[in-house]
């Protein structure tokens, strides 16, 4: 983050602005990615007048960055209307898409409405394993043309690469598909489980010592000594620290009008198509409760070595049973940063510890079981 | 003189964060806090009132300055903005030629 926007998110937090707002516009999606944590359905999503009267009360609650998602936006039929309406309340317009529908004729409206930036999901550079992960055939050739159509008009584009064991040899070939084409590259190793609490996904990230060998490349991370150094633990200071943003000066909105802390943490706040957006925003119980949480009242985390530098995300943690408690993932990723298990893996090696008690048998019973055979 | 008129450059992106005006640029997205005087001029920037009009109506009256030193002093903060593509000044009237007409908020 630049220094001056750091300054606003600084602002936004003291006077409680949500300075940052993700709108999921649709659910539907023209892809199937095999790690996807979304239920591609329509269950009555907002209509037209529902979300341009939502950005009206978006942009009077002060919401600066608005990234529109889904699911696929372009599937929605009224997207340039709605874009359109974003830009006329001068939103900086950041789209998440995976730019199959992006041709000249998209580029050009979109350069021609001001679009901040595009974020395009490619996992790889061989269309046999980005093809095997979104399910469609063609997708790779179709998403990389896009990604053409766009920088022809100069647009900025993004290229996001989620990170799993599927392609997890090939996240160089992403980065130098990026730089032939003279984009942003951003690799994430994290897979959320799906919105409904269904963690089956999960067990399509990178593993452990996959992890190790990302967090070890320095082409991905500089220093690696410094960016793999077990931390201090933390100061006062960071324990009255907010654990991110989410609730601060970030929300999320899905395409039914549920306002939620974050994308990734979905815990009902509130419903913008029954309550006014600033209302859910600054009144709703639930918010004001993931408002209320400092580092300090982490369970566990609060004695954990990697507090003051670990990823903890409270979405993930509350996927997990309790938003006040620690994100597994995020354990793994400081275990493979550094080697040094985090409070939460060992407490768990604890527990397993009791819950499987192996006793040494007494020498007799131990030859009488050799001699039966019981024990081979 | 040559009158000035100003218009929103409707390529940024623009909100009023209590009393400050924060701006992205379209073309680069740096990000720019514009100051009271600045600010001014971005809200009034309609594209059919003079920069002299403004100055007098929205400036003199609000701080104490000199009209001729205040109208010198915005007209060089209006190139500044322009030069940032923030905004578009010009010795005409400006008429909107993009499809995004911008609502300052």
């Amino acid at each position: 983050m630049s220094g001056l926007l750091e300054e606003m998110a600084a602002k936004a937090l003291r006077l409680n602005i949500p300075l940052n707002v993700q709108l999921d516009l649709t659910y539907r999606c023209n892809e199937r990615c095999v790690h996807c944590y979304l239920d591609h359905d329509d269950h009555g999503e907002m209509t037209t007048a529902e979300i341009k009267h939502l950005l009206d009360e978006m942009a009077d609650a002060g919401v600066f960055i608005l990234t529109l998602s889904g699911g696929e936006i372009f599937l929605r039929k009224d997207f340039f209307e709605i874009l359109e309406h974003a830009r006329r309340l001068m939103f900086c317009v950041k789209l998440k898409t995976n730019a199959v529908l992006i041709r000249e004729r998209e580029a050009a409206r979109l350069l021609d409405l001001g679009v901040e930036s595009v974020q395009i999901s490619i996992y790889s550079h061989r269309p046999e394993v980005h093809d095997a992960i979104t399910l469609v055939p063609g997708s790779l050739k179709r998403s990389v043309d896009a990604i053409r159509f766009l920088k022809a008009h100069g647009l900025k584009v993004i290229i996001a690469n989620v990170l799993m064991t599927e392609n997890m040899r090939d996240y160089n070939g992403v980065r130098a598909l990026a730089a032939e084409l003279e984009v942003e590259c951003t690799l994430d190793p994290t897979v959320t489980p799906m919105m409904d609490g269904n963690r089956s996904t999960v067990s399509l990230g990178v593993d452990q010592s996959e992890l190790r060998q990302v967090f070890r490349d320095a082409s991905l991370v500089g220093d690696v000594d410094e960016f793999c150094a077990i931390p201090a633990g933390p100061g006062e200071n960071e324990l009255e620290a907010t654990p991110c943003s989410a609730g601060h000066t970030a929300c999320y909105v899905s395409p039914y009008g549920e306002v939620f802390p974050c994308v990734q943490f979905p815990f009902p706040t509130g419903n913008v198509r029954r309550q006014r957006f600033v209302d859910i925003w600054r009144h709703s119980d639930q918010m004001n409760e993931v408002r209320s949480i400092r580092v300090r009242d982490l369970t566990t985390c609060t004695s954990c070595t990697h507090v003051s530098n670990c990823t903890r995300c409270p979405g993930l943690a509350y996927m997990e049973g309790n938003m006040r408690g620690p994100s597994s993932q995020d354990c793994e990723k400081s275990f493979a940063r550094t080697g040094v298990p985090s409070a939460n893996m060992l407490a768990k090696k604890r527990v397993a510890a009791n819950l499987v008690q192996i006793r040494t048998l007494p020498a007799s019973a131990s030859i009488r079981a050799s001699a039966t055979g019981a024990i081979a | 003189m040559t009158k000035l008129y100003l218009t929103r450059n409707p390529r940024v992106a623009a909100r009023n964060l209590d009393g400050e005006m924060m701006i992205m640029s379209g073309r680069d997205s740096t990000l720019f806090t514009l100051n009271k005087t600045a600010t001014i001029l971005w809200q009034s920037a309609d594209g059919n009132t003079p920069l002299s009009e403004i100055v007098e109506q929205r400036i003199c009256s609000e701080f104490a300055v000199e009209p001729a030193r205040a109208l010198q002093d915005a007209e060089t903060l209006a190139r500044e903005l322009a030069s940032h593509e923030i905004l578009k000044i010009s010795d005409q009237p400006i008429g909107q030629e993009s499809s995004v007409d911008g609502e300052p908020r």
